[in-house]
């Protein structure tokens, strides 16, 4: 037990006194995701819309696919993109296993279907209601592609944090592209899992609060935009 | 209120021949011919379910005719208002432009125009609430003013006042006079009899998706010409 408060006490200390280590890797945590994220935006939004909108074969299977696509397990993506990129995969010329960027693109991957996703589902309500409304004012189907995007945007944002929230706390996708790789691809999962396995258990504490306090956060930021638009329609 | 002549010989805003619409295996609509030139405003009337709604849809190019033809000239300006008003999640201001960006106006032109639009139809002071926090009578004349802003034609209203109370009816009744005064042609869907009188042009009965009775207001409520019509006036007209 005596080590185990010692653990908790250095964890504090460790983040208290801003230990560079550990911002190293929280700042890196940060830097994939947030990129992957915002890879995921531009391709999931318009995605999710032109679904949500669009009359083509195939539609109703696209939809159950990228569904499907939103449960995919992180390692199944690392290992997916791990051969893309590996030496001899179609990728491979571009030397990017084991840098950030082959995590970027692997957490990009396994986010872009849950942007997609919320984001069809969300314009598809808003399409039904603007929909007579729309073409009244004389724009097309494609043309109410970007309306509908910013009529829909609180659910956008909370679409992106979703997507945040998965990124920042999978292990398997970076660990498997990224290498864990000290002052390099070491993110605050990976970490986590080594420290651990070592018998590190200060640097894993310390980084698992700040995971918590993350995923709060994000929590936090999802409902307060859910708040915002009902009170806008009570007032 | 201008007098009540409709020119035979001008062209029509809109036009329908041998309209037929079914749905669930039922004719929900038959118009041989119609035909909606420039003049007083089109009263839509008729029993719940008489097509009333789907033959304004039809005339906008909302729906498209299974079989006839809808003719309305690209050069005729059209704009609907509908039951429920659908405003943008943006403000009262925003609402404005964008339907005037849409109908094709540059950048300079809406920045000129839309603060005389704002101050025109009182909504200078709300330009920036978001127009969804809008009382349920404002929003509809915001949805009236963004359709009256591109000075169409041919304005359809589908039963525009149904859930307003007395005097954001009149709200709406008052821009209507204006719009019909300055030479917008108003077809309007009403469940309120004593609405297609004070806009007092014509009556177009509707019965189980013909017309019955095309007549002149005063005409109407004095003396209709169809058995539906007289039905209709003295509330037995079912369908």
């Amino acid at each position: 037990m005596q080590g185990f408060a010692e653990s908790f006490a250095s964890a504090a200390m460790l983040i208290l006194t801003g230990d560079p280590a550990l911002w190293e890797i929280v700042a890196l945590s940060l830097r994939v995701s947030l990129t992957a994220v915002a890879i995921a935006a531009l391709i999931g939004f318009p995605l999710g819309a032109a679904l949500a909108v669009g009359r083509f074969p195939g539609r109703g299977a696209a939809i159950v696919c990228v569904n499907a696509l939103m449960g995919l397990p992180p390692v199944v993506v690392g290992l997916a993109v791990y051969l893309m990129l590996s030496a001899s995969g179609p990728l491979g010329v571009l030397q990017l296993l084991y840098t950030p960027a082959a995590m970027i693109a692997a957490q990009a991957v396994l986010v872009t279907p849950i942007v997609a996703a919320l984001t069809r589902s969300a314009v598809e309500g808003l399409a039904a209601e603007y929909d007579e409304q729309l073409r009244s004012l004389g724009i097309g189907r494609l043309g109410a592609i970007p309306t509908l995007l910013w009529e829909a945007r609180p659910a956008l944002a909370t679409a992106a944090l979703a997507g945040f929230g998965r990124a920042i706390a999978e292990v398997g996708a970076v660990l498997i592209v990224g290498g864990n790789i000290n002052h390099a691809t070491r993110v605050m999962t990976t970490t986590i899992a080594l420290e651990t396995s070592k018998g590190n258990l200060h640097l894993a504490l310390a980084l698992g609060a700040l995971l918590i306090l993350l995923a709060l956060a994000v929590n936090a930021a999802v409902a307060a935009l859910g708040a915002r638009p009902r009170e806008a329609l009570h007032a | 209120m201008r007098d009540l002549a409709w020119d035979a010989e001008a062209p029509p805003l809109v036009a329908c021949h041998d309209l037929r619409f079914s749905a669930g295996g039922a004719v929900r609509l038959e118009v041989p011919r119609l035909h909606l030139r420039a003049g007083a405003p089109t009263a839509v009337l008729g029993p719940n379910g008489a097509g009333k709604s789907l033959l304004l849809r039809l005339l906008h190019g909302l729906i498209a005719p299974q079989e006839g033809r809808v003719i309305a000239a690209p050069e005729v300006r059209q704009a609907m208002v509908f039951q429920r008003p659908v405003l943008l999640r943006r403000s009262v201001a925003a609402n404005l432009d964008y339907a005037l960006r849409a109908a094709g106006e540059g950048r300079r032109a809406r920045r000129a125009r839309l603060p005389d639009l704002l101050s025109q139809f009182g909504f200078a002071a709300s330009a920036r609430q978001p127009a969804r926090t809008l009382s349920g009578g404002e929003q509809q004349r915001l949805a009236l003013v963004r359709a009256l802003a591109t000075a169409p034609d041919v304005l359809f209203l589908d039963e525009p006042t149904a859930s307003l109370d007395p005097a954001a009816t009149h709200a709406i009744e008052t821009l209507l006079a204006q719009a019909d005064a300055q030479g917008t042609k108003i077809v309007i869907v009403t469940h309120d009899p004593g609405q297609a009188r004070r806009l007092g042009g014509e009556v177009l009965l509707l019965n189980r998706g013909r017309i019955a009775e095309r007549t002149p207001a005063t005409q109407f409520f004095a003396a209709p010409r169809s058995p539906e019509g007289r039905a209709y006036l003295s509330g037995a007209l079912l369908l």
